[in-house]
């Protein structure tokens, strides 16, 4: 069985301007111990299919569909409930670490807290366990950083905090959004070699949330990709990089700049996003596809299972998206 | 100074310095201020019709060079020669005059627009500030032929900022910067607020307008990825000093500083084969405070290969295999 199991996930938002579907019909799943990359751009839903699994869409938001995580139903249990299993089983970091942190308090009584109120551990055994979660986070000089203020940490050690703080209850699955894009690149492959090493030491999955491919290439074992609120396709990392079954998966590949070759020119995916308020029928990448055909303007293709588990919503041929 | 290749030398900047007087809260009044050293002493050139890109991390002073160099901010020390003239003497007026030739290209694609003009006189202002004489009916033939030339439709003139997304948005910054024809553009992170699809369209439509109005382009981004594609040659700085200059490619493919080195194998590469079985060099700790820089080489309390000397003496710009590629490191 599957730690994490989404099965037709819906997202909708009540706005002045009218209902916004930022997440629509949304299935995967997480096995222990895996890690899952969820790839897109803003709008594309990833932020959102995070914060409707840990219950923390903002009040105008709705949700259906089910989450299942360990075989317990998450959509629509009470807060209470949900707040045991949010830090004890399931916890997640966020991509600004300063906003994330209380500014009044020191960063050791945050991380006491976490234990105190989760675990029951007292303030001494409680400080003790949060120092060795920071020396397991690398952060030099761990018990003198417990006294002191997020303000005083820069921001790849503020990063490091929530890190530590997210892992503090040993959760089964960390839920990672955009943690290193606020960071610049040396930080960066610091937070991810470090991520690398505590998902092996304490065997956590991860659902990686980020729009760099290259972080995604790195440590993703399989890999969603969204596009307006939808699963475009879903595969294994080798899979989705070397052989995209979506034309948008190929066009984002394409459009990315590498550092180890030298292209003339970039190649581009054409138009911008679509307004989630007034999604076209059938496909919502049909405006911008090179492979477009009567079938896309009509009707939505369905998640397809093809080769073993990957998955794919698309029109066109395989061997049509291949050839692009 | 000789070229290393044929074309004109637009800017000279001559060991250009840009401090900043700090006074630390609740500090006494007679209390001498700290000094904040955010670029100390960078040397370059700028040569018709190329890109040069500056890379470096948050802090290293990219942007505070760049604001400097079309004298948005005030230089402490130094020379900024253009065409010629030192701009860092030139009084307010005299540089308002210098603007029509040297725009600038900002980080925020909407923030940089008024939100309460429509991009009509968005783009016209510039025109309008410079060429008073110009009918209104020829400003808008202009802003017209302007919105078409980066990828605007005409009849957008008289929308909002905020009904445009943020790739439109910055076309609408490029259009402004580009209408009085400019020789110089400074464009600061320029794409690092798009997505990666809307990222590659801004980056084309830039290297395009380049070709053909024949600018010279400072390219200022984190993203070294961004900076390889577009640069022709590329500044590496760290702590307000400059590391490592170099053609792009040479840069790319045969770094020399070490903190080039750490920087370049720290950018995940988009192939999963390769991003896994790449050699990172992880520097360690964190960047030093610009207030309190270390002594000799200001790079040396994260070098891996630091050495007694390093932090003695201040390592100079050395020209290495002629005059293209230079590097601040005493292990060259």
């Amino acid at each position: 069985m599957s730690l994490l199991e989404v099965s037709n996930l819906n997202v909708v938002f009540d706005t002045p301007d009218g209902v916004v579907t930022a997440v629509k019909n949304l299935s995967f799943d997480i096995a222990a111990g895996e890690t899952l990359g969820i790839v897109g751009e803003s709008g594309s839903g990833k932020s959102q299919t995070a914060f409707a699994i840990m219950g923390l869409l903002a009040s105008n938001g709705r949700v259906s569909g089910s989450v299942k995580f360990a075989g317990n139903e998450l959509v629509g249990m009470s807060d209470q409930q949900l707040n045991r299993i949010r830090a004890e089983q399931v916890a997640m970091i966020f991509q600004d670490p300063m906003t994330s942190l209380n500014p009044y308090l020191k960063v050791g009584e945050q991380l006491m807290e976490v234990l105190i109120h989760h675990k029951g551990m007292d303030k001494a055994s409680a400080r003790a366990h949060s120092v060795r979660m920071l020396e397991a986070v690398k952060m030099p000089e761990a018990s003198k950083r417990m006294n002191m203020y997020p303000h005083e940490f820069s921001g790849g050690m503020r990063q490091r905090v929530m890190i530590a703080m997210a892992l503090l209850c040993d959760p089964q699955l960390l839920i990672a959004d955009e943690p290193t894009t606020a960071l610049d690149v040396t930080v960066q492959a610091q937070i991810m070699t470090l991520l690398d090493e505590l998902k092996s030491e304490f065997n956590t999955a991860i659902m990686l949330i980020t729009h760099d491919l290259g972080v995604v290439a790195g440590v993703c074992n399989n890999v969603m990709v969204m596009y307006a609120g939808q699963t475009m396709e879903f595969g294994s990392t080798e899979e989705i990089f070397y052989q995209p079954s979506h034309p948008y998966t190929g066009g984002l590949l394409e459009s990315v700049p590498r550092l180890d070759t030298h292209s003339e020119v970039l190649a581009i995916i054409p138009g911008n996003p679509p307004n989630l308020l007034h999604l076209p029928a059938g496909c919502p990448f049909q405006d911008r596809c090179d492979l477009v055909q009567e079938e896309c303007r009509v009707s939505m293709p369905q998640l397809q299972q093809f080769a073993g588990s990957r998955r794919r919503a698309c029109h066109a041929a395989i061997e049509m998206v291949g050839a692009l | 100074m000789s070229k290393p290749n044929d074309k004109t030398m637009l800017m000279q900047v001559q060991d250009l310095k840009v401090h900043f007087d700090i006074r630390p809260e609740n500090a006494w009044p007679w209390v001498k201020p700290l000094t904040l050293k955010a670029v100390d002493g960078v040397s370059l050139e700028i040569f018709e019709g190329e890109t040069l890109g500056i890379v470096g991390e948050s802090g290293c002073g990219k942007s505070t060079l760049a604001r400097a160099l079309i004298g948005l901010l005030p230089a402490r020390e130094g020379k900024v020669l253009w065409l010629g003239q030192d701009l860092t003497q030139f009084d307010k007026k005299a540089m308002r005059s210098k603007r029509q030739e040297l725009q600038m290209i900002f980080q925020d694609p909407l923030a940089s627009l008024n939100p309460r003009m429509n991009i009509g006189d968005i783009i016209a202002e510039p025109l309008e500030t410079f060429y008073p004489h110009l009918s209104k009916q020829e400003t808008k033939q202009k802003v017209q032929d302007m919105m078409t030339k980066v990828g605007l439709l005409p009849n957008l003139i008289n929308r909002y900022p905020h009904e445009f997304s943020g790739g439109q948005c910055q076309r609408i910054g490029i259009a402004r910067a580009l209408i009085l024809e400019p020789k110089l553009v400074i464009c600061d992170e320029p794409v690092s607020a798009l997505d990666v699809s809307i990222q590659a369209q801004v980056i084309n439509l830039l290297m395009e307008l380049q070709q053909e109005m024949g600018l010279s382009l400072v390219f200022i981004a984190h993203d070294l990825s961004v900076v390889r594609h577009i640069s022709d040659r590329v500044l590496v700085m760290y702590l307000g000093n400059a590391m490592e200059i170099a053609n792009a490619n040479q840069l790319y493919t045969n770094p020399q500083h070490p903190y080039t080195k750490a920087l370049m194998s720290a950018v995940p590469i988009p192939d999963p084969k390769i991003e896994r079985n790449k050699q990172v060099e992880l520097l360690l700790g964190d960047l030093p405070s610009p207030i309190n820089p270390p002594s000799g080489c200001v790079f040396r309390t994260r070098c891996p290969q630091a050495m007694a000397k390093c932090a003695d003496v201040v390592p100079e710009l050395q020209a290495l295999k002629g005059e293209a590629h230079r590097v601040s490191c005493h292990l060259i």
